[in-house]
């Protein structure tokens, strides 16, 4: 097989020991020996796409659990033999390999780095908390983002009802966040990872659309979280460049908007 | 509500058929409730106002929507006999991936074969693409879980109760050209979790006939 030529952004991301989240000294050095050890025995390779929430939130997960890995940039356009190989059925990113074997899909993909670095657990103890963290993960993935999705098609009146869709897919994942630091409660984990799509997306995407549906004024809880979220250290590092995705953004409508003429 | 576990239900429902061979699996004793999908009851709005769809688990009065998340929860809850998820990580990444899978093509697929419009020869070949592809993961296995049921067929087995419906309205044959997914639904169906959950087919067919007439699609 042909190797990736591995392109890494200088004011991206970085490829190697990541960042873990600033804790208590005691598991920050516990997380430092732990990423030695790991750096030592495994192999952890990410192929995802910058522009990707997807890609984005195992980057964080992965960040977050201070587990070194290597980082290879996909083409979408002109997709590696490697992630056709490692993802066959759906040909997509993100794909995680460890040690030569293959996870696709993001939600599957964290719960397996849960479950294989078990320090700074991601998702919460309690099968019922872990149930409902998982509920919200689906319907951020299945409702909200196929809701966005549609307001790049569509104009006029069909338009103001999916703004209106999107604003009360958002109330109900706000109302989730009521009393907590966190939607994982006093620190972050899963559901904030899955969440970070309003972080990162919901802003520029409205911004190169030229709507206004994800204000402070209409969701300052959302937005008292995203302030929280951009303190620690790996959602810092995740960030994707906003005039790089901006362009990114436009330039795919017009593709999109042509193809469909 | 407090204490016990009880299912909202529809019985021709994949989705809750999960469900109920899950709880059979785990030997848990549950009440059912029958929904009827026209006229919701206050009780499945108020557990599950996000979606307003079967199928809902409520435990010690609280629900959990979602089937495969209520399977999983399930295998969590009640850990102490017939796992479904495996415990190798990896291997539990397989299986929630093939769940994943099924999620997301069979039901739009299915329903779009017994709708019966423009799409259905698409949906016919989309529909076998999948089986092969899931008879491909089942390889030599006698289930997808290894020596017993396990949680990717929970997730498949509940559809193979619509086979007779898709093959009616697409006139086709899904044994024709899956033989082994044939062969392991009927192994399925040897289990008494599995027989008890899933409906005769003909009974499918019948709901299918008066849901089209109900919606006007016929």
């Amino acid at each position: 097989m042909a190797e990736i030529h591995v392109m890494i952004s200088s004011c991206e991301r970085n490829v190697g020991i990541a960042t873990a989240i600033r804790r208590k000294p005691v598991l920050a050095n516990f997380t430092s020996k732990l990423q030695q050890t790991m750096a030592d025995e495994d192999e952890v390779k990410l192929f995802g796409m910058w522009a990707s929430p997807y890609s984005r939130r195992v980057e964080l997960a992965l960040k977050l659990k201070g587990i070194p890995f290597q980082y290879v940039e996909e083409d979408l356009s002109s997709k590696s033999c490697l992630l056709l190989k490692y993802n066959p059925v759906h040909q997509k990113i993100p794909v995680l390999v460890h040690n030569g074997k293959p996870i696709a899909e993001s939600l599957v993909i964290m719960e397996y780095i849960d479950e294989t670095w078990t320090n700074n657990p991601i998702l919460p103890q309690d099968p019922y908390d872990r149930a409902m963290a998982r509920f919200w993960a689906k319907f951020i993935d299945e409702k909200l983002l196929m809701t966005a999705r549609k307001v790049s098609f569509a104009s006029g009146k069909e338009k103001e009802q999916v703004i209106d869709e999107i604003t009360e897919q958002l109330k109900l994942l706000e109302s989730e966040l009521q009393g907590k630091e966190y939607f994982s409660g006093p620190s972050i984990g899963y559901l904030d990872i899955v969440a970070s799509v309003l972080v990162f997306w919901f802003g520029n995407v409205q911004e190169a659309l030229g709507v206004d549906m994800f204000t402070q004024e209409k969701f300052p809880i959302i937005f008292g979280w995203i302030g929280k979220v951009f303190e620690i250290d790996a959602v810092k590092e995740c960030r994707i460049p906003k005039e790089k995705h901006l362009e990114y953004i436009r330039t795919r409508l017009e593709a999109l908007k042509s193809a469909s003429k | 509500m407090e204490g016990g576990v009880v299912l909202l239900d529809f019985w021709p429902s994949s989705f809750t058929m999960r469900v109920k061979i899950a709880l059979a699996e785990k030997g848990i004793k549950y009440e059912c409730k029958h929904e009827d999908l026209f006229n919701k009851s206050p009780l499945l709005l108020e557990m599950n106002p996000v979606h307003k769809k079967i199928p809902v688990l409520i435990h010690n009065g609280k629900p959990i929507s979602e089937s495969l998340i209520i399977v999983q929860y399930i295998d969590e809850v009640w850990n102490h006999k017939s796992p479904l998820l495996p415990s190798d990580p990896y291997q539990r990444s397989q299986a929630l991936f093939w769940g994943d899978y099924l999620d997301k093509k069979m039901y739009s697929c299915g329903k779009r074969i017994w709708v019966g419009k423009e799409d259905q020869e698409e949906a016919k070949e989309e529909l076998m693409k999948i089986l092969k592809t899931m008879e491909g993961e089942l390889g030599d296995k006698l289930y997808f879980g290894g020596d017993s049921i396990g949680y990717v067929d929970v997730a498949l087995v509940p559809f193979t109760s619509w086979f007779y419906t898709f093959e009616t309205c697409g006139n086709f044959s899904i044994e024709a050209d899956c033989p082994k997914l044939i062969a392991w639904a009927k192994r399925c169906k040897e289990s008494e979790s599995v027989c008890k959950a899933l409906p005769d087919p003909l009974e499918i067919y019948g709901f299918m006939l008066q849901l089209k007439k109900r919606l006007g699609l016929n």
